[in-house]
């Protein structure tokens, strides 16, 4: 009766081999590949450290200037300016401001690369069920796999640095863009898209003039929740080297430093809250449109 | 390239359409007979359209008329292929629409004809002028002779003014407004108007049937206009195709129409119909005995219009002329009011 009070499970041989033979294979695909696929981030990586260098080297009072500039550009509310700038201030009085600008630089970059190759893929999920139907399950166990799980194998490719706490953080940040760039396109008036039929429109003159702008308030929302979850990742990423705010985080919950650890969380939920009130004012405005009703 | 000013005629000929998984399947067998009933229980297709022959001259208005189920939607649909058929041709000048590949249809579309929705199906991030714009747009007309072109027909439909409103802005009436200047700012011969005006409330459906009546005069394009409303169809129809279960059931000049109705369907639509409205002089005049009396009515005056000059005569007998004034028969009061106050229905027409 051994076989009910244990699950039957595979011979432990067997499986220690198995775990061995996969960990073999990605090793030695590693070393097989490893540099060229490191070379091919290399742009990336440029990007990079030239967004981090240029946050990091510029007088904080341009970057202020700069940030409450975009912020004003995107949402036109004195409120949600005047907010982020004190929050800056803020941050920066605590000292906080280079690692912060780490963090802004990182999510930029990341936000940017997620947007860049989301959206495509949305777009292309939404005239293909088939794609939907394998691109879905992907996406799936790209937001349920724990984080650490993959940082396993970007480390091992990659090694630890920038490039692949990158990866990590647009592969975890990059779903909501996708499905809702997909969403966005598939809830599109049918009757608009007839009439842009109609008036034989090409395939490139229905995505640009119909499609995408009555799709943006949707993938302005996807944007958002990426800048959020790149946001969050950008913390967990600093365990393999992603240097801003996630690294003092991680010294505190090593050593137990509750006001470091208390500090720069705040920061993170400072800057994040920026970004999320920006973002959803520029949403907003893309749709005024829709408010001046006719009475 | 020259565009043709006045439109060009269309003729349907045997179309069939069944919805379905399998269509193509089925076509001999509905061809053969087999009705729609059967088709729907047995073999879980629809059959939309059924054997529609129309030919529609160039530069009139074709009226399309039935109650929702009855296909209409999905016949005009036919003269763009925005839906495809499963039998048939759809001849446009001498092109067959059906025989296109995927370009040369685009580029009907955006020459041959334009399209006005019944729920407007405006672009609702882009202004009236910018809608406007759209099938001129698209064609690659420098942005110069959009707005020229587009400006035109803003203030010929009567929206100057609200050039850069948002749709979201405008009335219903206003937004068919819009419907109509896209449309016509895109001068194809085609225009293809699908229940344009039935979500509009009736004064202001009048209001835009008196507006395209009076563009017509001047653009003089081949019109098919959907509708349900029989008072619309004669209002509007040069002619009328009446559509029923994806059949047309009769179709002709609206006077044949009012006057026989071919089955018991049309006769209870025609009934509730303002006949001195519809039927002209020459309809009801009798063959000219001895010297014209009374007053000159012209051919072609509706009857109510005729009794209103009778009565305002103070005189019973009056007698029709043609064009050129040579009379060509008698108007009797009595007749001109019997005709409009006594139905005919399908039976009494046969007979």
């Amino acid at each position: 009766m051994d076989w009910l009070s244990s699950f039957p499970h595979m011979n432990d041989e067997a499986l220690r081999a198995l775990k061995k033979g996969i960990d073999e294979g990605f090793r030695n695909f590693t070393r097989e590949y490893g540099e060229a696929i490191e070379l091919m981030f290399e742009p990336v990586r440029w990007f990079l450290i030239y967004s981090e260098r240029f946050m990091t080297n510029t007088p904080w009072p341009v970057i202020l200037l700069i940030i409450g500039g975009l912020v004003w550009i995107a949402s036109r509310s004195w409120k949600i300016t005047a907010g982020s700038i004190i929050t800056l201030l803020l941050i920066g009085f605590f000292d906080m401001w280079d690692d912060t600008m780490k963090t802004i630089a990182m999510t930029f970059v990341c936000t940017l690369l997620a947007i860049v190759i989301g959206i495509p893929i949305g777009i292309g999920m939404s005239r293909s069920n088939r794609l939907q139907s394998i691109v879905n399950p992907i996406l799936d166990v790209m937001q349920t796999m724990p984080s650490f799980v993959y940082l396993i194998p970007v480390v091992m490719l990659l090694g630890i640095g920038k490039v692949p706490g990158l990866l990590a953080v647009v592969i975890y940040a990059i779903p909501p863009i996708i499905r809702l760039t997909n969403l966005g396109i598939r809830l599109v008036d049918k009757d608009v898209l007839e009439a842009a039929d109609a008036f034989g429109s090409s395939n490139w003159q229905r995505l640009k003039n119909v499609q995408m702008p009555l799709a943006l308030p949707t993938i302005m929302a996807g944007i958002n929740q990426t800048i959020m979850m790149a946001l969050a990742m950008v913390v967990v990423a600093s365990m393999i080297g992603v240097q801003g705010l996630g690294q003092p985080v991680l010294k505190a919950i090593a050593n137990q430093y509750f006001t470091l650890g208390m500090f720069n969380g705040l920061a993170i939920v400072g800057i994040a809250i920026i970004f999320d009130r920006a973002s959803q004012a520029y949403g907003k405005r893309l749709q005024r449109h829709l408010e001046v009703v006719h009475g | 390239m020259v565009k043709q000013s006045i439109g060009s005629g269309i003729s349907i000929r045997n179309l069939y359409k069944i919805f379905g998984s399998n269509p193509e399947a089925y076509i001999d067998a509905v061809k053969g007979g087999m009705t729609k009933t059967e088709l729907n229980e047995k073999h879980s297709h629809v059959l939309g359209l059924k054997d529609i022959n129309i030919e529609m001259p160039g530069g009139g208005i074709q009226v399309v008329m039935g109650l929702s189920g009855s296909g209409k939607s999905t016949l005009i649909r036919h003269i763009n292929r925005l839906i495809d058929p499963t039998a048939g041709e759809v001849i446009v000048g001498d092109e067959d629409v059906v025989k296109m590949n995927e370009a040369e249809l685009r580029e009907f579309r955006r020459q041959n004809t334009a399209m006005v929705f019944q729920k407007f199906a405006l672009l609702p991030h882009r202004t009236v002028l910018e809608n406007s714009v759209y099938g001129l747009e698209i064609q690659g007309v420098p942005r110069e002779e959009q707005e020229k072109q587009a400006r035109r027909w803003i203030s010929r439909v009567g929206l100057d003014g609200f050039e850069d409103n948002y749709p979201n802005q405008l009335s219903g009436g206003m937004q068919q407004r819009v419907g109509l200047a896209r449309a016509l700012t895109n001068d194809a011969p085609i225009l293809l108007m699908d229940e344009a005006f039935s979500a509009l409330d009736p004064l202001i459906r009048m209001d835009m049937q008196t507006v395209l009546l009076d563009l017509q005069k001047e653009i003089r394009k081949t019109v098919v206009f959907i509708t349900h409303d029989l008072d619309e169809a004669l209002r509007l129809g040069d002619r009328i195709a009446i559509l029923r279960d994806g059949e047309v059931v009769q179709q002709g000049t609206k006077q044949e129409i009012v006057l026989h109705p071919a089955d018991e369907y049309i006769s209870s639509f025609v009934r509730e119909v303002n006949r001195g409205r519809v039927i002209s002089a020459e309809m009801v005049m009798t063959p000219l005995s001895g010297e014209p009396q009374g007053m000159a009515i012209v051919q072609g005056t509706v009857l109510e219009v005729a009794a209103k000059k009778m009565t305002d005569g103070g005189i019973s007998m009056a007698h029709v002329v043609d064009e050129d004034g040579k009379p060509i028969g008698g108007l009797d009061i009595n007749e001109v009011i019997a005709a409009m106050v006594t139905p005919v229905d399908h039976e009494s027409a046969a007979a």
